[in-house]
């Protein structure tokens, strides 16, 4: 197990004082990747199969005419995809964070609570029993399986003798998930779905439309908020379970608070644009890497940064072989495997 | 297994280990006897042992001989092997989530076989021997690379860093197999994802003979190092402290670990789970020390993959599930079980 190698001053002093954060790199990622995001959506919106100039994209949001076809193709079919783009990207970094930060185990992602396991297993049924299903059933009915498999995970280990420790968490996630994909792989194989599967599997933001952002943003606002304001706890959490007790946090609580966040936010996110892997593993790491150790900053600026990456990703997706879309998933790898490979060998064990 | 149950709850004196190690021993032997007399062709047991010992017709020593011996004594080579596997790579991570797939080792031989496949016209005119020579050679490079980027001069491997690493690689390999998936026929589809989900097709004495060299140096070399490992478990700084070379022995279990591995997933395609949960199946039978855990591990595995392999071929016959499919639903719930019942 990652056993870290905290601080031994950090137990009994103030947290705030002795805990890296560079708030300064994080004010810097907030204004400065808040503005690249602005510029990545605009870029994103006016580059495509059919190019439509800036000026034009400005007209379509702000000035809206559904007699121009530029227009229309903005509003019904660009910004959504965008703005889901963007949405996603950081529901998988902030879950991501969390998720290591409760765990201390840097490989810990989301989908290592059983949630992808879980939406790509309710996925392959449908696929195979209920062929032709409308896209809302199914990401309403992926949702469903990222739940049922968060829940699988969460109350085998905390029914457990000994309660629920991080160990167990991430065990049983693995375990678990392992189960769940080895059943949908079954019933892909048996069906001959598997390359259907694979595509959903891929991940992509070309489906989204309006009626999903309705439908998850309040969800994701309203977790996103949650975490922002358990980002203390999750600091403290990140210093191991002893050292959070002695500082007066109620453990239990946090990482039920935790979970919950983090099945909400990649709940959402995999249902609307599948298991776009890598950006909850890669982002938090980067993001700990610019901005320190505490979680105050480290939620905010891996909410930006992830929706970044998930922008230009799926920006690059769509001008590296139009008018064909290649996997965001593989773009995402594409960029993201040199900075985690350069991350690797600076990496000090900070969690 | 009520006798494992409660070796568990006593307290784990070096008697009840080997008492867990025996009844692991022996429900190997049964499922062994079990699996030759299952299958397409029914042989009855009074059947199988006349033609064991020489006394068969030519079709029940062909099925006996030729199609079963190889494949159980296969299920049973890779199953210690890539449980043995996890097993270092857990032990000198001291990660609880590394396996043999961490390393990248899955994926290499994963993209290998895709290229292979996406390069050759037909499936079936395809020479087939050819493909586990890939499968190694892709498994192995793919690990030398990871070993090569993680390595840092004066400091060795830093375990967080080499897992890193490994994620890093597979994922970027992972993603060059998500674009190659999405160009190949269904047909060639079809035959890549059963080869990933990790069925043992290699199943005839020539692979026996592929696999045996590899099992036979590294499993005892490996249960030679078992003192060092538990040296190296308590941390970087103890094991110097108490006077390993801590790089150097890495350096070596972690080449028999990519051996152990690469060998295997050569011939089972990517059974990845036995990697990851026979060493902590193992651990909560037996504790932590490796003199006791490595032959545990190497047990467990064998046990697994047997089993699954055994049900692959008879329960839900005659159907293309695949070993490694079966081994997650079998091994994963009895785990979870496991995990369940015991102390962290």
């Amino acid at each position: 197990m990652s056993s870290n190698t905290s601080n031994p001053k950090l137990s009994d002093a103030n947290i705030d004082v002795h805990v890296k954060g560079r708030p300064w790199a994080a004010t810097l990622i907030l204004t400065g990747g808040v503005a690249a995001l602005m510029l990545g959506m605009a870029l994103s919106i006016s580059l495509g199969a059919a190019e439509i100039d800036l000026e034009s994209v400005w007209e379509a949001v702000f000035f809206f005419n559904p007699s121009v076809t530029e227009h229309q193709i903005i509003q019904e079919l660009r910004m959504p995809r965008v703005l889901g783009g963007a949405m996603v990207g950081a529901c998988f970094a902030v879950s991501g964070a969390i998720m290591q930060g409760m765990t201390r185990n840097p490989l810990a992602d989301s989908g290592l609570l059983g949630l992808n396991a879980g939406a790509g297993f309710v996925i392959a049924v449908c696929f195979a029993f209920f062929p032709g299903l409308p896209y809302m059933y199914l990401i309403l009915l992926s949702f469903a399986g990222a739940a049922l498999g968060a829940l699988l995970v969460y109350g085998i280990s905390s029914m457990s003798r000994g309660g629920l420790t991080p160990v167990r968490l991430v065990l049983a996630g693995a375990a678990l998930s392992a189960l769940l994909s080895a059943l949908s792989e079954g019933i892909a194989l048996y069906f001959r779905i598997g390359q259907d599967l694979a595509f959903w599997y891929a991940g992509g933001t070309a489906g989204i439309h309006w009626n999903h952002l309705k439908i998850m943003l309040p969800w994701i606002a309203a977790a996103i908020l949650g975490a922002i304001a358990l980002s203390r706890s999750v600091t403290m959490l990140s210093l191991g379970d002893d050292v959070a007790r002695g500082l007066g946090q109620r453990t239990g609580l946090v990482k039920l608070g935790g979970t919950v966040i983090v099945l909400v936010l990649a709940g959402a996110a995999v249902s609307v644009a599948g298991a776009v892997g890598f950006v909850g593993l890669l982002i938090p790491h980067v993001t700990r890497k610019l901005v320190g150790v505490d979680y105050r900053l480290i939620i905010p600026c891996s909410a930006v940064l992830g929706s970044l990456l998930v922008v230009i990703a799926d920006l690059a997706a769509r001008m590296v072989n139009p008018p064909y879309e290649t996997p965001v998933g593989a773009i995402i790898a594409l960029i993201g495997v040199p900075f985690f490979l350069y991350l690797a060998r600076k990496e000090r064990r900070e969690l | 297994m009520e006798a494992v149950t409660t070796a568990i709850q006593a307290r784990r004196s070096r008697k009840r280990k080997i008492i867990t190690l025996s009844v692991l021993g022996g429900l190997i032997v049964l499922v062994f006897l079990i699996s030759m007399n299952t299958g397409v062709m029914r042989l009855t047991p009074v059947e199988v042992i006349t033609t064991l010992f020489g006394g068969g017709t030519d079709k029940q020593n062909l099925v006996l001989f030729d199609f079963r011996l190889p494949r159980i004594v296969i299920s049973l080579l890779i199953g210690a092997g890539l449980a043995v596997s996890g097993c270092v790579m857990q032990g000198i991570s001291r990660n609880a989530l590394a396996d043999p797939g961490i390393l990248g080792i899955n994926a290499g031989a994963g993209l290998m076989v895709m290229l292979f496949i996406s390069l050759f016209p037909t499936t079936t005119a395809a020479p087939v021997y050819l493909l586990p020579v890939l499968a190694l050679v892709g498994a192995c490079l793919t690990a030398a690379l990871i070993c090569v980027l993680a390595y840092k001069k004066n400091q060795g491997f830093k375990p967080t860093g080499l897992l890193l690493t490994g994620i890093a690689v597979a994922a970027g390999i992972s993603a060059a197999m998500i674009v190659l998936t999405l160009r190949l026929s269904p047909e060639k589809y079809q035959f890549v994802a059963v080869w990933l989900a990790g069925s043992i097709w290699g199943s005839s004495w020539k692979f026996v003979l592929a696999l045996l060299p590899w099992i036979l140096v590294l499993l005892p070399f490996v249960m030679y190092k078992a003192q060092v490992m538990n040296v190296l478990n308590l941390g970087e700084s103890m094991a110097t402290g108490l006077g390993a070379s801590v790089t150097r022995e890495q350096l070596k279990l972690l080449a028999a670990a990519v051996g152990l591995a690469a060998s295997c997933v050569a011939v089972s395609g990517g059974i990845g789970f036995v990697g990851l949960i026979a060493p902590h199946l193992a651990r909560r039978l037996v504790g932590a020390k490796h003199q006791m855990l490595l032959p545990a591990t190497a047990l467990t595995g064998a046990l697994l993959v047997l089993t699954a392999d055994t049900l692959s071929r008879s329960v839900i016959q005659p159907s293309e599930i695949p070993t490694g499919i079966v081994v997650a639903v079998i091994g994963a719930p009895y785990f979870l079980y496991l995990l369940s019942r015991t102390r962290a």
